[in-house]
């Protein structure tokens, strides 16, 4: 066990820092949060900078464009830009953090070549086309159908809860090609332009009045063969490999977040008198235990994943049950300290409470998460 | 950063597993008990030659000359076999109190207005940077009057003026309530690991009770209550920061408590019994919560360490991340 960080890994955080320093000041203002065109120029600009400095796909493989980083040195990448304040990886998530690491792990080279430089430039966003309607929860009940007709598959269905659909340029589509085949073994994994003719997008609003999330409807839409990444029929074993990578490293950033705001928290509620309420304080201070626990948990996490070559292990699904029920006990502990203020939309974390509600839900829900735990790491019997 | 255990850490947790399991098996733990926890001399000694009191001794001072990070796998060990006796404080009375680092001496400490555990068979009692023995330890003991135990493995006394006692050092408070920690982290696998086993054998409605969902998602929660607490432990065994190890004892009391609660739970009625193994975790863990360390007071001090963050860089209010921005089921 070693918590040091060795001299190359401090040099490396040490340049980062100097460059983050230089190029944040210059940033233009951020955008309104319903702004998406807005958002997506922000978050691709940014994108184009760290491309440009070479921090863009950091833990990639380099034959996939990236720079192969150590899970360590993505570790203090997601630190230090946190810390300095840089703006979020936003409408990029998708595209760096899942479809591309799925593009290099399971796509041909045509595919990587493709796909994986314009994300790392910034130039294009991707969205997620799992969850259905009818098939949250469930994934692999989804419905949306892709027929073949010659080189082209011929899809219909709709899709939901489609993060950033509005601006984004691909989906990653999860389509059913076989009918027939047992629920698990009937689909593909496609990317599917989304500019292609018979795509309706239809923003749906979030309880916190925002519309970061769409309804997205198609109708014989058109999305060639050689878009498919992995065997047909074999999405679902894809669709595993996203979904490790989804839980792997994407709170990893929050979590430092979640101290800084702790920090501002206990600040504020000592200057506003806040801070004799014993029980409050008592209960920021359990949230410290807490935070600095997953932050060693994370660094355990990328320890273990990067003595097993890199894939992030089941263990996320852990970090990601505890994290989001952390996450909305910070925000609760934020509205005690705001007392009146908790009401007003214009005072800092009301946003963030009202957002963390949604943390027990997306990326597969808190129950889901548990049965996961329970069946794959504890060896549970399945249910019936 | 390299967050894992070496092979030699791994070697020694096996080592203290096996040997564990050698000399303080089930038959043995039930034995303890009868003897209302009474410290097995034996055993005791066996212990001090694996060096379980001298292992952070200089290996001038006759010690095996390692640190925290490896004191915390032995008594994450012990906390998982509940094994008995004063542990903590004969390792820390190690080089301090003669006999200790050899496990012929048993060695314990008061902790506030708590009572003492194992007072009565004590060859030492820590008490500041020195001990108490002979003559002022029996008189110690005549004035202290037994309790009748909830844990059946930790006989206590209460003692009637615990000042001079209660004298310990910053740093050794620090380490007792790691090392305690450690055993509660032990103890809260092991009931995890109990009630997994328990849930995927004994069947209701003709399936295993572990296939009902509101018993894998009890058993879910144990583990997510256990990893945190485990990198929290470790981590503090690595740096030794004070607030570092409150977070560690804060979560591994929780950790050790609830889980023993959860698998009670699990176990039905056969819980409930005194044959079950559970009771014995459950009450241990509630007695080691309260020492070195409780949970009130670590919050204070971790709520002390917190703000001086400046303005928020990020202020998401305006434009930061609102909600997790992608799905999928699973
Ligand atoms: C902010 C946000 C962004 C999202 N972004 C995207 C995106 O970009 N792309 C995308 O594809 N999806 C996205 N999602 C969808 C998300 O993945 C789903 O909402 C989630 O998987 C839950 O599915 P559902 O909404 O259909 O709820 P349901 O599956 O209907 O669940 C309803 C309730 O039933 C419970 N439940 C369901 N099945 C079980 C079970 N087997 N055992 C126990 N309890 C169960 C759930 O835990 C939940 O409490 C997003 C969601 C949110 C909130």
């Amino acid at each position: 066990m070693d918590l040091a960080y060795t001299k190359a890994e401090e040099e490396f955080r040490g340049r980062l820092r100097e460059w983050l320093a230089a190029v944040l000041p210059g940033l233009p203002a951020k955008p309104s949060p319903d702004d998406w065109p807005a958002r997506r120029a922000y978050d691709t600009t940014w994108q184009r900078m760290l491309y440009d400095a070479g921090y863009a796909g950091l833990h990639w493989p380099v034959d996939a464009g990236g720079r192969g980083a150590t899970p360590t040195q993505h570790l203090i990448f997601l630190e230090e830009t946190e810390k300095a304040g840089a703006p979020y990886v936003g409408a990029n998530f998708v595209g760096l953090l899942h479809a591309g690491p799925t593009v290099a792990a399971e796509g041909t080279a045509e595919q990587r070549a493709r796909w994986l430089p314009p994300v790392l430039r910034g130039d294009e966003v991707w969205c997620q086309g799992f969850s259905e309607p009818d098939a949250g929860s469930d994934l692999a009940a989804l419905r949306t159908r892709a027929v073949r007709d010659g080189d082209d598959y011929v899809i219909s269905g709709s899709k939901i809860w489609t993060s950033h659909a509005e601006v984004a340029d691909w989906c990653e589509l999860l389509v059913r090609t076989d009918p027939k085949a047992p629920k698990h073994r009937g689909i593909s994994w496609l990317a599917m332009p989304m500019d292609a003719p018979g795509i309706t997008v239809r923003p749906l609003r979030t309880l916190a009045g925002s519309t970061e999330f769409a309804e997205m409807f198609l109708d014989e839409v058109r999305v060639p063969v050689r878009n498919r990444v992995g065997a047909e029929n074999d999405g679902w074993r894809v669709t595993m490999v996203t979904l490790s990578f989804e839980r792997g490293t994407a709170f990893v950033g929050e979590v430092v977040a979640c101290r800084r705001t702790l920090d501002v928290l206990a600040d504020e509620a000592r200057s506003n008198g806040r801070w004799d309420d014993p029980v409050l304080r008592r209960r920021l201070g359990r949230l410290n235990a807490e935070l600095r626990s997953l932050w060693r948990l994370t660094e355990w996490n990328v320890s273990e994943s990067q003595r097993t070559g890199g894939v992030p292990g089941i263990g996320g699904s852990v970090f990601k049950l505890r994290y989001s029920g952390v996450r909305q006990e910070l925000y609760e502990a934020a509205a005690e300290v705001l007392g009146a203020d908790a009401f007003d939309m214009d005072r800092e974390w009301v946003l963030d409470r009202l957002s963390s509600l949604s943390y027990t839900i997306a990326a597969g829900t808190s129950q889901i998460q548990r049965n996961i735990v329970a069946e794959r790491i504890l060896g549970l019997p399945k249910g019936r | 950063m390299d967050f894992q255990l070496s092979d030699d850490q791994r070697a020694l947790r096996s080592g203290m597993r096996d040997l564990l399991g050698a000399v303080f098996d089930r038959d043995r733990l039930r034995a303890a008990v009868e003897r209302g926890g009474a410290v097995d001399r034996g055993l005791w000694r066996e212990l001090g030659a694996a060096g379980f009191f001298a292992l952070r001794l200089p290996e001038a001072e006759g010690g095996v000359g390692l640190g925290l990070p490896e004191a915390v796998l032995l008594f994450e060990e012990a906390g998982r076999a509940l094994l008995p006796g004063p542990l903590v404080a004969t390792h820390l009375a190690a080089g301090l109190v003669k006999g200790a680092a050899e496990g012929e001496a048993v060695v314990t400490a008061a902790d506030g207005r708590l009572p003492v555990a194992h007072l009565g068979e004590a060859d030492a009692v820590l008490a500041g940077a020195g001990a108490l023995a002979g003559e002022a330890l029996r008189a110690c003991a005549a004035a202290a009057r037994p309790v009748r135990s909830m844990d059946p493995l930790t006989p206590l006394h209460r003692m009637p003026s615990a000042e001079r006692t209660t004298a310990h050092s910053e740093r050794f408070r620090c380490e007792a309530a790691l090392l305690t920690a450690a055993e509660q982290l032990g103890s809260a696998a092991r009931t995890t690991e109990a009630a997994v086993q328990h849930a995927g054998e004994r069947e209701q409605f003709g399936s295993p009770i572990g296939s009902f969902q509101a018993v894998k998602h009890l058993c879910a929660d144990m583990l997510a209550r256990t990893e945190p607490a485990r990198a929290a432990v470790y981590a503090a065994a690595v740096t030794g920061d004070p607030v570092e190890i409150a977070a560690a004892k804060l979560l591994a009391d929780e950790a050790a408590v609830r889980n023993a609660r959860d698998c009670l739970q699990i176990h039905g009625g056969m819980g409930f019994t005194w044959e079950a193994d559970v009771h014995l975790h459950l009450k241990r863990a509630w007695l080691r919560s309260a020492c070195w360390l409780g949970g009130a007071a670590a919050e204070e001090l971790l709520a002390a360490d917190l703000g001086a963050a400046g303005p928020l860089p990020g202020s998401s209010a305006a434009y930061g991340r609102a909600g997790v921005e992608a799905g999928g089921g699973g």
